[in-house]
């Protein structure tokens, strides 16, 4: 069973593809993808049980921190990139972006939404950081520091002159109800955002 | 019958296949006949498809598993990684292991006759390179009916040997394993190298290398040699943990004998490697390290050298290997990379320095055995899993 995010960006990527995805856990995109579309790239991972279960699935996997960037991919070395649910987590997803784009012309992110209607009622009712299905670690001990809403995101692609090529929400069931068609910063639990630099 | 651990391949002979077609070396000269000596673990299938062939560091040999006879006190030098059910699964994989041309364990060296002169090779034995015992290799393949090998491993000068049979015989190797190893030497390694080789050279026992002549051997220089090389093995870590500063009896006693546990241990472990070991196999194996550089054809790009290479590459290194650090692993990876080549990495965290490759470690263990799977399940292998 795929995640949600994963299915969708299965659906987006064309056959043949080269790819590199940055944070692939254990290789379930890029193994589904290698099967189904003959796509072929590396996975970049640094926790130990992703590594080796990419390598049990003969999923190509660099152990390789992304908070180091993408130096060892020279410019346009893949036709895309993805990141899902990592964004979050580096320290300069701002610079990551633009890495992301010197190494293909296309890419792929997908993470939480913190404006989430769920997440608001939580900070904003409960007072507490919110806690979900999205976002289930403690304030403590999230390794989310850059936590972000689809507002956002679109505004930081805007100011660095990217286009959207496409957008979509992924909340497991609910995906692709009218509202979160329609208010995707409210009622989008994950965002996904397929970008490309402005040609 | 002797007792011997269930995952461990047991009792094993080695083998010798002996070669009468001369052999021309990287260096212009031509060997005109050669023994090599080996090992076999596990069984050979029906379509020889299983085959895996291990090659060795600068003081290995073939006797990397098993036991020679029921008292040898230590298996061979990788049975932590090879036998039933370990990462190279004897149960599925027939593992051939090889003691290098130049060597000092029963392959054609300087220490066999020298058919035109009658005497020991001695300091006349050719300089041989990596390319030269990948071709060897070969040649043993082909004489057990092997056209390619399931994979090819190997750690260290090991390693080396590995990557260049990538580049030598792309269609004959199906997956490789580059361990602790690097595309080259640095200036630093070479160094390191040099100073054990002017060890030997310097002993008033080498006499040009022609020590046997004399009835003797350049054990002092050899010594030093295997002691310089013994550091450059360990970290400082583990040197650390393992001797500090821990003296051999209570007092200083202010004199020159050995006082720190370490210099006990160093002088001990250059002894043993002394009489063990023939001088002129340590000078040749260095210079194989020293000369290896398969980019230097190619105006030193790596990702160039590679082109040939088509198999999928697993390329591991210890966090605390300062001998060939992870960064040199590093470089070849990128080079891989940006050759579109099929190729995982993954860095160890060990605090065993460059040693680490030859011991048993459970992420090392775990990488190792899911790449192996996955190279079994490539070629349809029968066995457990």
């Amino acid at each position: 069973m795929m995640r949600a995010d994963l299915k969708l960006i299965h659906a987006w990527i064309p056959e043949g593809a080269r790819v590199l995805d940055l944070g692939c856990g254990e290789g379930t995109l890029l193994a589904a993808l290698a099967r189904d579309k003959d796509v072929t790239g590396y996975g970049l991972e640094i926790a130990p049980e992703g590594i080796t279960a990419c390598l049990a699935k003969g999923v190509n996997v660099i152990e390789q921190n992304l908070d180091e960037g993408l130096a060892n991919f020279d410019d346009n070395a893949c036709d895309l990139v993805v990141m899902t649910q990592a964004l979050q987590a580096l320290r300069r997803p701002d610079l990551m972006l633009d890495e992301m784009l010197r190494v293909a012309g296309e890419c792929i992110i997908t993470f939480p939404n913190f404006a989430y209607w769920r997440h608001r009622a939580y900070l904003g009712f409960k007072g507490y950081m919110p806690v979900s299905r999205s976002l289930p670690h403690a304030w403590y001990d999230t390794p989310n520091i850059h936590l972000s809403t689809f507002n956002d995101f679109e505004r930081l692609c805007r100011d660095k002159g990217l286009s959207i090529v496409d957008r979509a929400v992924g909340i497991g069931d609910h995906e692709g109800h009218w509202t979160s068609r329609w208010w995707p910063n409210l009622f989008g639990e994950i965002a996904i955002f397929r970008v490309a630099r402005r040609s | 019958m002797p007792e011997f651990p269930r995952d461990s391949v047991g009792l094993v002979t080695p083998e010798t296949a002996h070669f009468s077609d001369p052999l021309a070396l990287a260096c212009g000269r031509t060997l005109p006949a050669y023994d090599l000596v080996y090992e076999t673990y596990g069984t050979l299938n029906a379509e020889r498809s299983n085959a895996i062939l291990i090659c060795h560091a600068l003081s290995g040999h073939h006797h990397a598993a098993g036991f020679h006879s029921a008292d040898e006190r230590k298996p061979g030098w990788w049975d932590a990684h090879i036998g039933p059910g370990k990462s190279i699964d004897t149960d599925r994989f027939f593992v051939i292991s090889v003691n290098n041309l130049g060597g000092c364990h029963g392959s054609t060296g300087p220490t066999s006759e020298n058919p035109e002169t009658g005497r020991q090779w001695g300091p006349d034995f050719p300089i041989i390179t990596v390319v030269d015992w990948v071709h060897s290799q070969a040649q043993l393949a082909d004489r057990l009916g092997i056209e390619r090998f399931a994979a090819v491993i190997g750690g260290s000068l090991g390693g080396m040997q590995v990557l260049q049979w990538t580049l030598s015989y792309p269609e004959r190797i199906a997956h490789a394993v580059v361990i602790a190893a690097t595309p080259k030497l640095s200036a630093q390694n070479i160094a390191f190298n040099e100073v054990a080789r002017q060890a030997i050279r310097s002993d008033p026992d080498f006499f040009e290398g022609w020590y046997a002549d004399h009835d003797t051997a350049p054990r002092r220089g050899l010594k030093l040699a295997r002691m310089v090389g013994h550091i450059t093995y360990l970290s400082e870590d583990a040197m650390g943990s393992k001797f500090g500063r821990d003296l051999r009896s209570t007092d200083l006693n202010f004199g020159f004998d050995v006082e720190f546990q370490v210099e006990s241990y160093l002088r001990y472990q250059g002894d043993t490697f002394s009489t063990s070991f023939d001088a002129n196999t340590y000078l040749l194996m260095t210079k194989a390290l020293d000369y290896f550089d398969p980019a230097a054809a190619h105006d030193g790009e790596l990702a160039r050298a590679l082109a040939p290479a088509a198999c999928p590459f697993l390329v591991v290194s210890f966090t605390t290997d300062w001998r060939f650090p992870p960064s040199r692993s590093k470089e070849l990876v990128n080079a891989l990379i940006r050759a579109d080549k099929s190729v995982s990495y993954v860095n160890i965290d060990s605090s065993h320095g460059h040693d680490a490759f030859l011991m048993p470690e459970p992420r090392y263990q775990a990488v190792f055995a899911a790449f192996m799977d996955r190279a079994a399940r490539d070629l349809g292998l029968e066995g457990h899993s």
